[in-house]
């Protein structure tokens, strides 16, 4: 029986994972292409060393050691996981112990440590954002859901740290009492008496042990299928994240080709301006007003944020005040890209719904605050880039709906007229050599 | 000191060709602060009789402030003139004391069929001084002077530059004093993306001023930067602060220029 609910579980929720990480692909694939499939020895050693080894974390060391824990804590428990799957669905109680003996008790030892390791850094995290208030923890785009989202995975893992515990330590509780025995595990040798050795009745450490075993599996299951809901989904996403970065220098920002044809044609004295474009592109839009105008990668940035803020709290407009967040900038970007994919696949691939990524979520005053200083794309600790979602969206501001702060019209007629953002003539460029 | 220069046109038509192009840039050619900056670097060429010319007339925006607004037209418009003109002189090599020309020339334009080794002035100095060509007399100008260097997002962060300005910094005999935002930390000055051509966004306080908060607090009496905007920027924020008779904010290619009594 107890096999059976396992299975049926395990099938139900992998399924039901599979079917949100699809939709979420879908969602992806709504932006536009990019080619990021070069340089794969690079690729490989930027992932490896960003996601896998937290490079950039440890530019904040208190944060990224506590960040570590859990890190570690997870990765490793991942090992465990495969001997509760096989024990779920055989119905063995520890089916490595014997054949691997002491290697196993290490093994499991090893886990413990790191789940108390684990079990300190979510307190810690849980201490920081609720009663530290950390600024870049506690900021407006936060109120609601967000903050909620994050407090509700700090305690799922609270929780299944628990049940690990649970299982454990009443195991060794149940061995010691039945037969004077020890599992031996590091951790659960002292907490399992501690906890559980007042009950005398093995029946009872029996049930306490299968609670914290189901109780582990079904928070395993449960957390699993609340990541496609959530912003911890950037466990999965850093790797590829990391892996698509973009290599170029940051101050490198792309010339857009459908530009380049246009201003060709304007400037060669052989064009016939009569004649039909020749390249077989639908005519883009310049810019971008929604998330189906920036590239897929924009959009896997969005799905990968954790909105830990380091971007906001180190953007020069953002600390002096303005309106703009490149932590909101990712945010909105993932609920309006949400929002548009499901309402595409309720209503068909070609539909619309009104809405759009600039103005409905993003203010053309958010945008106008940037200074392109890169700060926020050298600060993620997973290389999102919020600089390429702003510029797309001032493109299209500029260059669709002429919407632009007058200065800056009078900048870049300058620069059309007298080639200087400032109305100098051009004749006089040199006049700087002969002043004393 | 009179300085020399010549342009390419004047150069093509004595036949010869020069081993570098010192691109100006806007600000170096009209902002009155900018144009010491640039007759800084010519004294420091002049003085290693670096063979180098400039476009004059025929140089132009390099498009950067329209790229980062947005306008990628005008921002095309004028790279792929500039890269005309430049490919039309056979171009191989650019100094720039603009970190925004010298982002769009270096990483923009090959894209676009402009391709050269393009180098930002405190390089090209830290090599005259490496080769020799370049010595810095023992005058004491700087001598027990702190001096603190504000990086430019565009050399800085953008390209990478963080150590040719700070080793130039250290040969003045001058102590280094660093801000707590530095180098892949540097807080921007807030000209950068087209900012200094218009008002900030509302806010509670102006970028320029938290940045030269940051410089404040190291107590140092020169701000070093290599970019004319952030020298704009910074040298507002310290005349906001009262302290333009105390403090001075110079480009590196002054500082060396000073150092090297020209």
């Amino acid at each position: 029986m107890h096999q059976l609910i396992f299975g049926v579980l395990a099938l139900l929720s992998t399924g039901f994972f599979a079917f949100n990480l699809y939709k979420i692909a879908q969602n992806i694939h709504l932006g536009l292409p990019l080619n990021r499939s070069d340089q794969k020895a690079k690729r490989w050693k930027t992932m490896l060393l960003v996601a896998l080894g937290q490079k950039k974390m440890f530019n904040r060391p208190i944060a990224a050691l506590l960040h570590l824990t859990i890190y570690a804590a997870f990765v490793i428990t991942q090992i465990e996981l495969i001997e509760i799957f096989i024990d779920g669905l055989s119905g063995s109680h520890r089916y490595f112990q014997h054949s691997l003996g002491a290697f196993y008790t290490f093994t499991i030892s090893f886990i413990e440590i790191l789940s108390i390791l684990a079990f300190i850094g979510t307190l810690a995290f849980l201490a920081r954002r609720n009663m530290l208030k950390l600024p870049r923890l506690n900021m407006k785009e936060l109120a609601g859901w967000p903050t909620k989202d994050a407090n509700l995975i700090l305690i799922m893992e609270i929780v299944l740290i628990a049940c690990i515990f649970t299982m454990n330590g009443a195991d060794e509780a149940a061995l010691k009492l039945h037969s004077n025995l020890s599992n031996d595990f590091l951790i659960s040798k002292s907490i399992g008496p501690l906890l559980f050795g007042g009950i005398d009745n093995l029946n009872t450490l029996h049930i306490l042990e299968q609670v914290g075993w189901w109780g582990h599996i079904i928070m395993v299951f449960a957390f699993m299928n609340y990541l496609p809901y959530s912003k911890h989904l950037h466990i999965f996403f850093a790797f590829p994240n990391t892996y698509y970065s973009k290599l170029e220098p940051k101050g490198q920002i792309e010339n857009m080709p459908s530009v380049t044809n246009e201003v060709k044609l304007m400037l060669d004295p052989n064009a016939d301006p009569y004649s039909t474009p020749t390249n077989d592109a639908p005519a883009a839009r310049f810019g971008a007003k929604d998330i189906t105008d920036l590239t897929w990668k924009s959009l896997m940035d969005a799905y990968s944020c954790t909105e830990c803020g380091r971007c906001t709290s180190v953007c020069p407009a953002n600390i002096t005040g303005k309106l703009l967040s490149p932590r909101k900038i990712m945010m909105d970007t993932r609920d309006r890209m949400a929002e548009l994919g499901n309402y595409k696949r309720k209503n068909g691939k070609e539909s619309q719904d009104g809405k759009s990524l600039l103005g409905d979520y993003i203010s053309k005053e958010e945008l106008w605050a940037c200074t392109t200083c890169n700060a926020c794309v050298q600060e993620c600790p997973i290389n999102i880039d919020p600089l390429s979602i702003i510029i797309d969206l001032r493109r299209f501001l500029v260059m669709e709906e002429a919407n632009i702060p007058s200065e800056l019209t009078g900048m870049l007629t300058n620069i059309e007229n007298n080639g200087a953002p400032w109305q100098f003539a051009s004749n006089e460029r040199m006049n700087w050599s002969k002043e004393e | 000191m009179n300085i020399q220069v010549r342009t390419m046109a004047e150069m093509l038509a004595a036949n010869e060709s020069p081993e570098i192009l010192f691109w100006v840039g806007c600000a170096g050619s009209f902002d009155d602060r900018a144009k010491k900056i640039t007759k800084a670097l010519v004294k420091i060429l002049n003085q290693c009789k670096v063979n180098f010319a400039i476009l004059g007339t025929e140089e132009s925006c390099s498009g950067d402030p329209a790229k980062r607004a947005g306008n990628e037209f005008t921002f095309q418009m004028q790279a792929l003139m500039n890269i005309e003109i430049l490919n039309g002189y056979a171009v191989k090599k650019i100094v720039t004391a603009c970190p925004h020309c010298f982002n769009s020339l270096k990483n923009e334009y090959p894209g676009l069929g402009g391709n050269y080794e393009v180098i930002h002035h405190t390089q090209l100095i830290q090599d005259l001084i490496y080769s020799g060509k370049l010595t810095l007399a023992d005058n004491g100008t700087f001598k027990g002077k702190k001096i603190t260097f504000h990086d430019p997002c565009y050399l800085g962060r953008a390209n990478d530059v963080y150590e040719a300005p700070r080793e130039l910094i250290l040969k003045l005999d001058a102590e280094l004093v660093e801000m707590k935002r530095c180098k892949a930390n540097g807080l921007c000055c807030g000209a950068g993306g087209a900012q200094m051509f218009k008002e900030a966004e509302k806010g509670s306080k102006e970028i320029n001023i938290e940045r030269t908060e940051d410089a404040l607090q190291t107590n140092a009496q020169i701000i070093a930067t290599g970019c004319p905007f952030c020298n704009t920027m910074m040298t507002d924020g310290i005349k906001h602060a009262q302290k333009e008779s105390t403090i001075h904010v110079m480009d590196i290619a002054e500082l060396i220029a000073n150092a090297a009594d020209l």
